[in-house]
């Protein structure tokens, strides 16, 4: 079963008491033994303007046996592992080809929520931007008291190295991954920031790709924005911020190559580019010059998209150890040879610690409210804060700053006496490594389970490109948690992930 | 069309290159590990197990690892050790493997559906069982990996982009497939060699035409030869025949060929030292007859084409490989498998 529910407060959520007659007139239709428990379901939770296509998917659904889904499930699946659309986990004797776990059971925007989407992740990434400008320059909003200085200049992910660097349309954060979540009251939450190297946006092209080939019966007649967009736009920025006076930029993924985990999208990313896939030993630097070795000699590179951290970048300027990277490649580039994406020290913008300012950054630099809300967020470093969230440590989440991946999570009311007593010690001990949250009911969709169509919580992860502007690609990741009532929805933990439909306008 | 127009293309990353000649060496070796199975069974059957199935060990030059991991070369342990073994090195999954890790570097080069082919394929060979290998199922296992190289090569003659990549592909592809024509030709050797009485006898004919079987080679063999069928006539056409594919002067004018085609399309000056030696190579073989080379001796005549071969492929990984890696004592492990 389900198992319990938690987070709910209140009686009945306000998306339940919308939910009566479809915008059609016809009464909503009825999913076998599937009960959303008063979360928002994002497939049977009514909502206007959506041109009647969500009781059309629920009637298609709820049309076939389970037997029926299960069969295009594992056909999806086997896909999956032929395309080697899949990261490899490698043990000492073994690798081992894994997918990440594809719902076929869409999670479905109308256009009007997408329109609230789309311009609170622009608004959130144009202000990310006009942060690290400042902060790497004139440091505006550290003297005005906005945000504490130690937490920006104290911050690991801080790189004096960019103090006062010019980049091309003060764009920093080319590539942004913005983790949204949906609360029991319908209302879209920001829940983190990824402005270094987000993963993931090849799986909202793949999964679109996997249900047009197994269940493109689902989407019949319903009128979807494209998702195929995303190479060009990426390919576009990429050229944008190549160094000036370079005509025919030559662009290239840097990647840590065929065992990292995201290699597969490493693939992806630069075949919708067609540009080459380089690792660091393809690169070499040259009187601050960056070259690919090509059968005929050494050729000039002009744009990197890198998807290696920061630190493993150039062996000469971080971590000596680093073997994925290129020396000189950060000499290159603060010479204006080569645009890097993202820029180096994008780190400190998306820091959870951080994060809790971010209504007031928006607030400072654009004198615009934030049109996506934060979750309510309690900074431990801050005596208040960490007051607050000893004296209700079993009903929050409790998050460390630095970590990403869903790890060092204490969900107050699932963890047990001893777990919560282990997560006030780590408090104590050092606080400013701590924030905390209430739980959100995270809003939930119909997934296909060994128990048949049942909710399970998610999440939706927006990809923003920023050369000149900022494009957002329709849709984005949505992960799923597979496990009953699990909050986590990262892959590492078990999540799986969705095909993301936006209805267009009717 | 004029061939020698120089066409503008995107430059080729030198590990490119180097993955895709490898990637078309490892399956062309695959094939030809099957043919070499599937020969052998059919000399085991002529009532010389034994010695059939140690000279496969032999001409792939497997003997010390083979005898030192499974001691005597027993129709089962060499079955297991070329089909289930993948640590062996030698082996079909071990080369399967090797060339879909080749593959998987190129996923941004090469198409779709030659990776999706290779991963399936790779995901096929990896878990071949005891039943599959035992028995009268050798011959169609044979038959199966056979199929999936051609599949391989079919996708890739129908949907692989071609700029310099194809021809580097086509190096490795036409370089591997004169080697292991000459092994296979040598399987014939060995095997004769401690019974010289049978030359002309019926059995030994017989292998004649497996030999040529396994080759693909018996049907255009009639065409050229329709009466009678001599070991010199087999051995000149696998050797020295012009039109069939699996001639070894055939893949070595594909070699001259492809260089050629690198140095005057793309305008890669490297060639020149491969370009050398395989007009050596070639010129050693339109020089010669059958009967010359048999009576100087056969087997020393396939020994020296398979170490030009390697020359070969050393100038050419020289140029276009290895000179462009940044350190060569941190690359232990990534040097691929010569010949």
């Amino acid at each position: 079963m389900d198992g319990e529910t938690i987070g709910v407060t209140g009686s009945v959520s306000r998306a339940a008491d919308g939910a009566g007659l479809a915008a059609d007139g016809v009464p909503p239709v009825v999913l076998p033994g599937y009960d959303p428990a008063g979360y928002v379901c994002e497939l049977t939770t009514q909502r206007p303007g959506d041109g009647g296509a969500l009781a059309t998917v629920l009637r298609r659904l709820a049309a076939l046996p389970v037997e029926e889904l299960r069969r295009r499930s594992a056909a999806a699946e086997r896909d999956l592992f032929n395309l080697g659309i899949t990261f490899t986990v490698y043990s000492e004797a073994t690798a081992i080809d894994r997918i990440l776990p594809f719902d076929m059971v869409p999670r479905v925007i109308t256009a009007g929520e997408w329109r609230i989407l789309e311009a609170g992740v622009k608004q959130r990434v144009t202000a990310l931007n006009l942060f690290l400008h400042d902060v790497y320059n004139d440091r505006k909003i550290l003297k005005d008291g906005i945000v504490p200085e130690d937490l920006v200049l104290g911050n690991v992910n801080y790189r004096p190295e960019m103090q006062g660097f010019p980049v091309p349309f003060g764009t920093y954060v080319h590539i942004c991954g913005t983790d949204i979540v949906r609360d029991q009251h319908g209302t879209f939450r920001v829940l983190e920031d990824n402005a270094r190297t987000p993963s993931g946006v090849s799986y909202v092209i793949e999964n679109r790709h996997a249900m047009l080939r197994v269940f493109p019966d689902l989407m019949r007649g319903i009128r979807l924005r494209p998702v195929d967009g995303y190479g060009p736009k990426l390919q576009q920025a990429m050229c944008e911020i190549a160094p000036q006076g370079v005509d025919d930029p030559q662009v290239v993924l840097l990647s840590p190559g065929i065992y990292n985990s995201a290699y597969f999208e490493h693939v992806f990313l630069a075949r919708e580019m067609g540009v080459p896939l380089v690792e660091g030993r393809d690169l070499v630097v040259e009187n601050d010059r960056v070259f690919m070795r090509t059968t005929a000699g050494l050729a000039p590179v002009h744009t990197i998209y890198r998807r290696i951290d920061d630190t493993f970048l150039d062996p000469t300027v971080f971590r000596p150890d680093s073997m994925l990277g290129v020396p000189g490649i950060i000499g290159a580039w603060r010479k204006g040879n080569v645009a890097l994406a993202n820029a180096v020290g994008t780190g400190v913008a998306d820091d959870k610690a951080l994060y809790a300012y971010m209504p007031r950054i928006i607030r400072y630099y654009l004198a615009e409210d934030a049109i996506l809300q934060n979750v309510e967020t309690r900074i431990c470093r801050e005596p208040e804060g960490l007051k607050a969230t000893l004296a209700d440590l079993a009903n929050l989440v409790v998050k460390p700053v630095g970590e990403s991946g869903g790890y060092g999570i204490t969900i107050g009311p699932r963890a047990t006496k001893a777990e919560l007593e282990a997560c006030r010690e780590k408090l104590l001990a050092d606080p400013s490594n701590w924030i905390s949250q209430p739980v959100i009911g995270l809003s939930v969709c119909p997934t296909l389970t060994p128990d048949g169509l049942r909710p399970r919580h998610l999440d939706l992860r927006p990809y923003a490109i920023t050369g000149r502007d900022t494009w957002v690609l329709p849709g984005g990741l949505t992960r799923v948690a597979l496990k009953p009532g699990s909050l986590v929805v990262n892959s590492s933990q078990g999540g799986g992930s969705k095909d993301t439909w936006v209805l267009v306008d009717e | 069309m004029n061939t020698t127009l120089p066409v503008h293309t995107q430059p080729l990353l030198a590990r490119y290159a180097e993955s895709l000649f490898w990637m078309a060496r490892y399956l062309e070796r695959t094939e030809n590990l099957a043919r070499l199975l599937d020969v052998t069974q059919t000399f085991e059957a002529s009532g010389r197990a034994s010695q059939a199935w140690e000279s496969m060990v032999r001409i792939n030059a497997d003997e010390e690892e083979f005898a030192r991991r499974y001691g005597q070369a027993t129709p089962e342990a060499v079955r297991r050790f070329y089909l289930l073994d993948h640590d062996s090195g030698t082996s079909i999954p071990a080369a399967v493997a090797a060339a879909r890790q080749n593959a998987r570097a190129l996923r941004p080069l090469i198409s779709t559906e030659m990776w999706t082919q290779l991963n399936m394929f790779h995901a096929w060979t990896a878990a071949l069982s005891e039943e599959e290998v035992a028995g009268d199922g050798l011959s169609h296992l044979c038959a199966r990996v056979k199929e999936n190289v051609q599949l391989h090569t079919g996708i890739t003659e129908g949907t692989f982009y071609r700029d310099q990549g194809w021809h580097f592909l086509q190096l490795g592809r036409f370089i591997e497939r004169a080697d292991q024509t000459t092994r296979l030709l040598d399987i014939k050797y060995h095997l004769l060699l401690p019974s010289l009485a049978d030359v002309g006898s019926a059995l030994d004919l017989s292998q004649w035409h497996a030999l040529l079987r396994a080759a693909a080679g018996y049907h255009a063999f009639r065409r050229v030869h329709p009466r009678g069928l001599t070991p010199r006539a087999v051995a000149d056409f696998l050797l020295l025949n012009g039109a069939f594919p699996r001639s070894v002067l055939l893949c070595v004018r594909q070699t001259e060929f492809t260089l050629e085609q690198l140095r005057a399309r793309y305008g890669l000056r490297g060639t020149r030292e491969a370009a050398e030696r395989v007009e050596e190579l070639r010129a050693g073989l339109e020089e010669h007859d059958i009967d010359h080379i048999v009576d100087t001796g056969l087997h020393e005549f396939l020994d020296w084409v398979q170490r030009m071969l390697i020359a070969i492929a050393g100038s050419i990984g020289t140029a276009f490989f290895r000179d462009w890696r940044p350190d060569l004592s941190q690359e232990k492990g990534h040097e691929q498998r010569q010949g």
